[in-house]
């Protein structure tokens, strides 16, 4: 065996006076898509094999096993196969579940296959991890089998993509081939909605780039596969703002005590805070926190905890517990992106069963809105989805739902579907939001769809181009306009940044404009609040006036919360490609709570805010922004010189 | 969680904050989903960590179900011992039915020869008693890492009437949302620890301060090496052709039937040891059954009758 890290240096930590030997491992939860050929069991195999995840007797099996079957290697990939009738047919029917630790990590890998049922099994072994590692053959390069995984791990927003490309020694470790794949996908993968992509050439085979480098690819100068698998930053997937608490089960030991166990499936609480509780509506407060023979201040975010209130209420299994001030959206129609895993395809005139949370309700599917054809990721009109069809659907439910987007949550945002005849899980469903009576596919509007669709008011105005183009605007400035988005919770910055870098491209003779979101809604947006619909429209609105003085030839400086990512992107669609840059200005809330500039918070807590971004509305934080600025980590003017720095570099002064 | 504010915090590993919390979880949903579960308990390491994590799932309350023991008769002393302890210290129901029963009853027939085994005949036992009491979930503390016809075992697995498992016809589980519907008459396993490891149930039994049998830890015992297994010396067991009793210092890393549970040699008298030496291992924990080393696919077989 190679001498790589193994599992046993995970005792090797410091003795503390408790006398505890191992040190803190944290977990990472990944699967892995790719064909039989593509290698992926041999993948598999070389990672417990090098990181000494295998037995000695297991070893022993899988060298006999390969000896009768005529092998001149071990064949690692027989250390995945589990069940007799795979073995016989060579193939893997199912997901499976692999494990293995290094010193810093223990890792669950979702072993999925890439052919038949591929869809159903792949969304099944993804909906719980936090990496994707996809699979190709550099002979072959990036598939339609590829993207397809691709863009299920986009629908499912797995936040790390890893593409391995393997098979390297088969192609003599070329550059040139690795080069062309990886760019092909990364321009594919531009497309999907997925935070992180890399890529990695490897031969699973060989060892090579897998836990070590090798020599056989010096030409590659970034990180080996496990590398990523350690160091890739986990629980990105956890929502830790909004505090959901479905009710699993009630304890009540005696007279005296009521209890609701659960688990914390996003935000925290603390003793003492206002509750609400879903549906009944009814307020309370937490009175105790409790775990196995302890009492805690605050529960967080996947702590099992039991929780007790100050009054009595008739709370149940299927209820919800959250802040008073932070409410989910209830709803009984439901916009939903499905797949469907059923050999019986989904009928629209069918009763099913939606478990959503704790909680199981009557529903029918009332709309298909389109399949998605997972190939060409084209919408295909659809009356119905039979097994590994994707698409998007409304439904209806018998009782309403307590739901987040799932983009924002994937715990109150994920449902399966139950056949109540056979009692199998059919589908597996992810919450967009409240059902619109969107069109479908392939089919015209109706007169009433067309008068409540969000559309233009003034469809024959012609848009005459400008008189004086940009680019003459741009040479006489000397720099190129560029529109600089700030967006993040209100305190953590925003406008200080935005001000001092107006002033210090003013000063170095540009010609800049700010715009600033307290100076829009005193004039321009005063008709509007602060629910999603005005703050869409209030960010239309910044966006096209953005885009004028953009026109005008302006370095554009904007200081918005504009918590929504739909609403940002808008923005983006406005302007041309590498013209706008979106920039997170980023601190923990509660930082932002305790800076507070202009006591919007303390106001909000008190309830006298209602959709305060943070506390009772949510922030969708960028997915791909072109800078982030930590605050709470680094002053003012460290921010600026970082963006000027970024102006700088992308050639607009 | 904070720290605690009536208690001394616990020393406690991220990994295993979020393998307790998925356990605790799949408790509570097989309590919530199904009338009348029951919890395996063979008295082994898996066993007790799971009576450990009942007891956290449903505190301050008592465990809501019952524990049944399928008792093979050939079971070490010290394990009896430790198990009728636990029950006094976790206030929980005990039943108890054995193999020698559904032998006399005619049920079963004793395995006859040399290697005889009772292990294959706890089947008929176990689903003699899911009948009898009607339970409707029984709660296993199986891992996926022990074999790999586990890998692919769900948390919530469904059996049909004949408490038989179909590889082919088990049910996706996505995300935390588990499906326990099912039609009268059939039953789930319901296995919490799914995604432990060996080495990941030690470290929480150190992190938990959990007592185990004493025959985990390093102990001299009359063994005999047959076919690289170390057998205990036991009631239940005759000797072979020049097979003889040698003393060694030897612990067990299961605690199965004693006629066909091997020992390990190893000084490991306490569960840091312990931990040191399962990360090192180079067999793995069921290496030592010689049950399983009958076939290739001796497990899957088991499996689908009904025993896990």
């Amino acid at each position: 065996m190679s001498n790589v890290q193994t599992q046993t240096q995970s005792t090797n930590g410091a003795a503390d006076d408790t006398g505890a030997t191992y040190e803190d491992m944290d977990l990472l939860r990944f699967s892995t898509a790719g064909s039989v050929d593509d290698g992926k069991s041999t993948l598999i195999g070389r990672l417990l094999y090098d990181t000494k995840a295998i037995f000695k007797d297991r070893y022993e099996q899988i060298k006999q096993a390969s000896d009768r079957r005529g092998l001149s290697e071990v064949d690692l990939a027989l250390l995945t196969d589990g069940l007799s009738a795979e073995r016989e047919q060579g193939i893997t029917i199912d997901v499976a579940y692999r494990y293995f630790a290094t010193p810093k990590r223990k890792f669950i890998i979702a072993d999925t296959p890439g052919h038949e049922q591929y869809t159903r099994n792949t969304v099944t072994g993804s909906s719980t991890v936090e990496m994707i590692v996809v699979l190709v053959d550099a002979r072959n390069g990036v598939l339609t089998q590829t993207r397809r995984h691709g863009f299920i791990a986009s629908l499912l927003q797995i936040p790390h993509i890893v593409l391995a490309v393997n098979k390297m020694d088969l192609v003599d470790y070329s550059e040139e081939v690795f080069s062309e794949i990886q760019n092909e996908f990364r321009t594919f993968s531009e497309k999907l909605d997925i935070d992180d992509v890399s890529v990695v050439p490897i031969s699973a085979l060989k060892g090579d780039n897998v836990v070590e480098k090798g020599d056989n690819m010096p030409w590659y100068d970034g990180s080996t596969l496990l590398h990523h698998l350690e160091n890739v930053k986990v629980d990105a997937t956890r929502n830790t703002v909004d505090f959901r608490f479905p009710v699993q089960h009630v304890i009540r030991p005696d007279q005296n005590f009521r209890g609701y166990a659960g688990e914390v499936a996003s935000g925290s609480v603390a003793v003492g805070e206002p509750i609400t509780v879903l549906p009944s509506g009814k307020q309370a407060h937490v009175e105790k926190l409790q775990s196995f023979e302890e009492e805690h201040e605050r529960a967080e975010v996947g702590d099992a905890v039991v929780l007790s209130i100050d009054d009595e209420i008739d709370i149940s299994r299927g209820d919800m517990i959250v802040r008073s001030r932070n409410v989910p959206q209830t709803e009984s129609q439901l916009d939903a992106d499905l797949c469907w895993m059923s050999e019986d395809a989904m009928q629209t005139n069918k009763r099913y069963l939606i478990q959503h949370t704790t909680r199981t309700v009557q529903a029918f599917v009332t709309n298909v809105v389109y399949r998605t054809n997972v190939e060409t990721m084209h919408r295909e009109a659809a009356d119905t989805f039979t097994l590994n069809d994707v698409g998007r659907v409304e439904s209806e439910t018998a009782e309403p739902l307590f739901f987040d987007p799932y983009k924002i949550n994937r715990k109150t945002g994920s449902f399966i579907v139950i056949d109540p005849d056979t009692n199998n899980t059919v589908g597996a469903g992810m919450i967009r939001g409240k059902a619109q009576g969107v069109t479908p596919v392939g089919e015209e509007p109706t007169e009433e769809e067309e008068k409540t669709a969000i559309q233009t008011k003034s469809p024959n105005v012609v848009w005459e181009g400008l008189n004086i183009e940009r680019e003459e605007r741009e040479a006489r400035n000397g720099h190129e306009a560029t529109v600089v988005w700030l967006t993040g919770l209100s305190g953590a910055g925003k406008s200080s940044i935005g001000r001092k870098l107006e002033r210090k491209l003013f000063d170095e003779g540009c010609q800049t404009m700010l715009l600033d979101g307290d100076n829009v809604r005193h004039g321009l947006s005063s008709d509007l609040g602060f629910s999603p619909d005005d703050r869409a429209e209030n960010n239309r609105r910044v966006g096209e006036m953005a885009r004028l003085f953009f026109e005008q030839g302006s370095i554009v400086i904007c200081t918005f919360v504009s918590p929504y990512r739909k609403d940002r992107d808008f923005v983006r669609s406005l302007l041309p490609e590498d013209r706008f840059l979106e920039v997170h200005v980023d601190a923990d809330v509660e930082t932002c709570k305790e800076r507070d500039p202009k006591g919007l918070y303390e106001k909000a807590e008190r309830g006298e805010i209602t959709n305060f971004t943070g506390v009772s509305a949510p922030y969708e934080p960028p997915s791909e922004p072109e800078l982030v600025l930590r605050t709470d980590d680094e002053d003012v003017e460290a921010s600026v010189d970082r963006l000027a720095a970024l102006l700088e570099e992308r050639g607009v002064v | 969680m904070s720290t605690s504010t009536k208690t001394k915090a616990r020393r406690v590993s991220t990994h295993l904050k979020h393998l307790e919390a998925e356990a605790i979880y799949l408790m509570r949903e097989v309590m919530a989903q199904f009338e009348n579960p029951v919890l395996m308990f063979s008295g082994g390491k898996d066993s007790i960590t799971m009576v450990r994590l009942a007891q956290k799932a449903f505190w301050p309350g008592p465990i809501p179900f019952p524990l049944l023991h399928v008792d093979t008769g050939h079971n070490f002393p010290e394990v009896l011992e430790r198990r009728d302890e636990l029950m006094e210290e976790v206030g929980a129901d005990l039943i108890v039915r054995t193999v020698q029963e559904s032998i006399d009853k005619g049920r079963v027939k004793e395995e006859e020869g040399p290697n005889a085994s009772r292990n294959k005949l706890q089947t008929v036992t176990l689903l003699d008693a899911i009948n009898e009491f009607q339970f409707d979930a029984a709660i296993g503390g199986a891992r996926r890492d022990e074999e790999k016809a586990r890998a692919k075992e769900r948390f919530f697995s469904h059996r049909d009437r004949f408490g038989q498992w179909d590889p082919k016809n088990q049910r996706p589980e996505l995300w935390h949302l588990y499906n326990g519907r099912k039609r009268k008459g059939e039953h789930f396993r319901a296995f919490p620890i799914s995604n432990w490891t060996e080495l990941d149930v030690w470290q929480y039994i150190e992190q938990e301060d959990i007592k185990l049998p004493s025959v985990y830890y390093a102990h001299e015992r009359e063994v005999v090496n047959r076919d690289g297994a170390l057998l205990p010396k036991s009631p239940y067991i005759t000797l072979i052709g020049d097979e003889e009793y040698e003393t060694k210092t030897v612990r067990f890393r299961t605690v199965g039937d004693m006629t066909c549970t091997g020992a390990v040699e190893s000084p490991a008298s306490g569960v840091q040891e312990v931990i040191e030496e399962v990360a090192t291992a180079k067999v793995t924990e069921r290496g030592g059954r010689a049950d399983d080393k009958r076939s290739e696919a001796a497990m899957e077989e088991r499996k689908r009758k009904g025993y896990f």
